[in-house]
């Protein structure tokens, strides 16, 4: 673990002989300056002696679920956590069709929708989330600074409530039940060369100049490729989309036999399905301009070659960021002193020391106040207000990432998650939507 | 007396292949089954499935364009893999068997084919791109030796780079058995060939050939059903430009569309079956190992 780290872990981390949470929060408040520790519940000692055999396997995708993390919690709340990564599609598959074999789902809301679906969660309910008043109300209510959150694709406001803890529906509107609370989420976009590409791009539809032919690629992972390529060709003014992330089959067949034509035309050196690929694609010269995340771009920086994270906010009804947001649920199989466990888990996560670690990466928590007590004022300045780095800013390894002065691309928070125009989703039409994508695979 | 023992031999061979039928029906026979049995019913959409008996996954995977482009895509890669992987490991098994007289040297440089192959098959497939890439070795080099004026494209994300990547791990299967069925060849029989005034192709027309036809088909099925029914090495390789038929119906299971994915997988295992056994109609493999 770096030195970065380090320094801010005091709060938790230093403190390995006293592992409650009461502990982590008033090292953190001491920290921080702040008085975290009155409105928490201590955890009784006898507690501990009976959660020292419980374990948690939680499960996801890899910039989701962080073996640093899981440590972590293990490290505060003395239960061991397991982290276990998987794709994203063998993650629903694992949820649905070994629901046992999991004790932590990490969900994206329309995975959340479909597990709820297949009754293999239990509502959270939201009473016992400490934080959950300091949630930001992106995803509590559906807006932010009074401003309605986009609901194209699946929101997560939107996939987060249920009217009872068993339901399989979701529900409109607030409830005490939750599938899924989030945990890290962001604003995907475009990643570019500015050595390479003359102008900044503020605009999808760069990604289809003809200037960039076979220098240009595009995320193979159908249900969000297809709305990288719809806010590319929205942006061209090709198409009104009704909802990008709820296509119709007619608008699926548009978008499509526009991407064979580019992809016979050339226009794409390649497609990219891991965050590595995408990495390697932009720091190999092999492309200039791609859409990518946020944190792979600060990967390409890091190998000293130029590369920038386009800023594509609002402009009417086109451009936009497409957003992502992870969280966690608790499967049905859960019960007492597990569940129990579960709960002191989910909450351990908004306590800040997660928060803080993702938004290293670029990312952000769901619960910032908490977060800002592990980051340092620079950290803080630099990530989440958008300012020029008064210092070097390290990742969560600490790593050097940028230099002194540096602002980040797209600005503070607010620009950024103001600007998310749609959200990663399952359509309606995903296997028609999935067939036509094979098309434009083998064309 | 007689049928005593004709007993007892019948319970010594079922008591022999019981580990085999131990591991086959838990861990292949149902799961097939299982297989096929979903590729019959109706898909709700959310990873459920309708309890009914359809035909309409296979409908639409028979009436679907993409199914022959699929297959037609993935047909040539193999035919592809399998043309160079042949070339390549024959004439290496030639030269080890025909050539290095020290069967020790031979057998020594027969392991020292088989080095690459003990580091995993993803490493040797990735370490490919760097090597091709525009900014690759190979491009840096003919760039720098003014031999081309741009990079070339079409070495790396293309189907050349899967036909490489192919070949370079496969060639092995074709190695491994064709060395076997050429180092059983007596070689008084080529002498006696060359004696009778045979030309050096004669031999390998004549008798090489004939006398391997075995590992050449034991070879091939490797090959051929490796390359059917992979779908990470086109999708890398091609840098995601071309598809396969199990990459297909790998991302239907990502949709959970279990019942068509169940359908695509039924028909591939049938037509990888069907090519095994036209493979194993050239040659009589038991009469040729019991040799």
């Amino acid at each position: 673990m770096g030195r970065d780290t380090e320094k801010l872990g005091k709060g938790g981390a230093a403190k390995q002989h006293l592992p409650t949470r009461r502990q982590v929060l008033k090292g953190a408040a001491a920290v921080a300056g702040a008085a975290a520790g009155s409105n928490v519940i201590g955890a009784p000692v006898i507690w501990a002696q009976e959660i020292k055999d419980i374990e948690l396997r939680h499960v996801g995708v890899s910039y989701s679920v962080v073996k640093a993390i899981g440590d972590q919690a293990a490290k505060d709340l003395g239960f061991k956590v397991t982290m276990q990564n998987v794709d994203t599609s063998a993650a629903i598959n694992r949820f649905i069709t070994q629901p046992n074999t999991v004790d932590i789902p990490d969900l994206e809301g329309w995975q959340a929708k479909l597990a709820a679906k297949r009754g293999v969660i239990q509502g959270i309910n939201v009473k016992k989330i400490k934080e959950f008043d300091n949630f930001l109300p992106i995803f509590t209510k559906g807006e932010l600074d009074g401003q309605l959150i986009p609901r194209q694709g699946i929101s997560p406001y939107e996939a987060m409530y249920i009217d009872k803890p068993d339901a399989t529906d979701l529900h409109e509107g607030v409830t005490e039940w939750a599938t899924f609370l989030p945990q890290v989420y962001n604003a995907d976009s475009i990643g570019y060369r500015p050595d390479l590409v003359d102008h900044p791009v503020t605009e999808w539809k760069d990604l289809l100049d003809p200037k960039y032919k076979g220098k240009a690629a595009i995320l193979d992972v159908p249900a969000i490729g297809i709305m990288d390529a719809a806010l590319c060709f929205e942006s061209a003014g090709l198409i009104k989309y009704g909802n990008k992330g709820n296509m119709t089959k007619q608008e699926i067949d548009f978008t499509i036999e526009k991407l064979i034509e580019l992809k016979k035309s050339g226009h794409f050196r390649a497609t990219w399905t891991t965050f590595d690929q995408s990495v390697q694609l932009m720091a190999a010269g092999e492309v200039v301009i791609q859409s990518m995340w946020s944190p792979a771009v600060a990967a390409v920086r890091v190998k000293q070659i130029p590369c920038v994270y386009a800023p594509v906010n609002k402009k009417g009804d086109k451009e936009g960021y497409r957003g992502w947001c992870n969280g966690l649920g608790l499967m049905k199989h859960l019960n007492g002193k597990k569940l129990d466990a579960a709960y002191e888990y989910i909450n351990w996560y908004y306590t800040g020391w997660q928060g803080a670690f993702v938004s290293r990466y670029g990312y952000y928590s769901p619960v910032p106040s908490t977060a800002k007590t592990f980051m340092t004022p620079t950290e803080w300045a630099f990530w989440y207000e958008g300012k020029p780095a008064p210092e070097e800013i390290k990742d969560p390894y600490g790593v050097p990432m940028e230099k002194v002065g540096t602002v980040r691309d797209g600005g503070s928070f607010l620009d950024r998650v103001k600007n998310i125009s749609c959200w990663n989703t399952l359509m309606d039409e995903a296997a028609y939507m999935n067939k036509r994508w094979n098309d434009f695979k083998v064309a | 007396m007689h049928s005593k023992v004709t007993t007892r031999r019948r319970q010594a061979g079922w008591l022999l292949i019981l580990p085999l039928v131990l591991i086959l029906v838990p861990f292949f026979i149902v799961p097939i089954i299982g297989v096929v049995a979903a590729s019959f019913v109706q898909s709700d959409g959310f990873g459920g499935i309708i309890p009914s008996f359809t035909f309409d996954n296979y409908r639409s995977v028979f009436t679907s364009a993409l199914t022959y482009q699929l297959y037609w895509a993935t047909f040539k890669f193999t035919v592809f893999a399998w043309f160079f992987s042949l070339m390549i490991g024959f004439w290496i098994a030639y030269f080890l068997v025909f050539h290095v007289r020290n069967p020790l040297l031979a057998l020594g440089l027969f392991l020292l084919c088989t080095v690459p192959f003990w580091t995993s098959n993803i490493i040797r497939m990735i370490s490919w791109i760097p090597l091709l890439g525009k900014e690759g070795l190979i491009n840096s080099a003919l760039v720098g030796t003014h031999v081309i004026g741009q990079p070339l494209d079409v070495l790396l994300f293309s189907s050349l780079a899967v036909v490489i990547a192919y070949v370079h791990q496969l060639t092995i299967f074709m190695i491994v058995p064709i060395f076997n069925s050429m180092a059983r060849i007596d070689k008084r029989t080529i002498e006696a060939a060359r004696d009778a005034g045979a030309s050096r192709f004669d031999i390998v027309r004549l008798i090489v050939l004939p006398l391997c036809k075995t590992g050449i088909a034991l070879g091939s099925i490797f090959v051929v059903s490796i390359v059917m029914g992979d779908f990470f090495v086109v999708k890398v390789m091609s840098g995601g430009g071309s598809a396969s038929v199990v990459g297909a119906f790998y991302e239907d299971i990502g949709v959970l569309q279990y019942p068509t994915a169940a359908a695509s997988a039924t028909l591939l295992t049938i037509i990888v079956s069907l090519l095994v056994v036209a493979i194993l109609r050239t040659v009589d493999i038991r009469k040729e190992l019991t040799r």
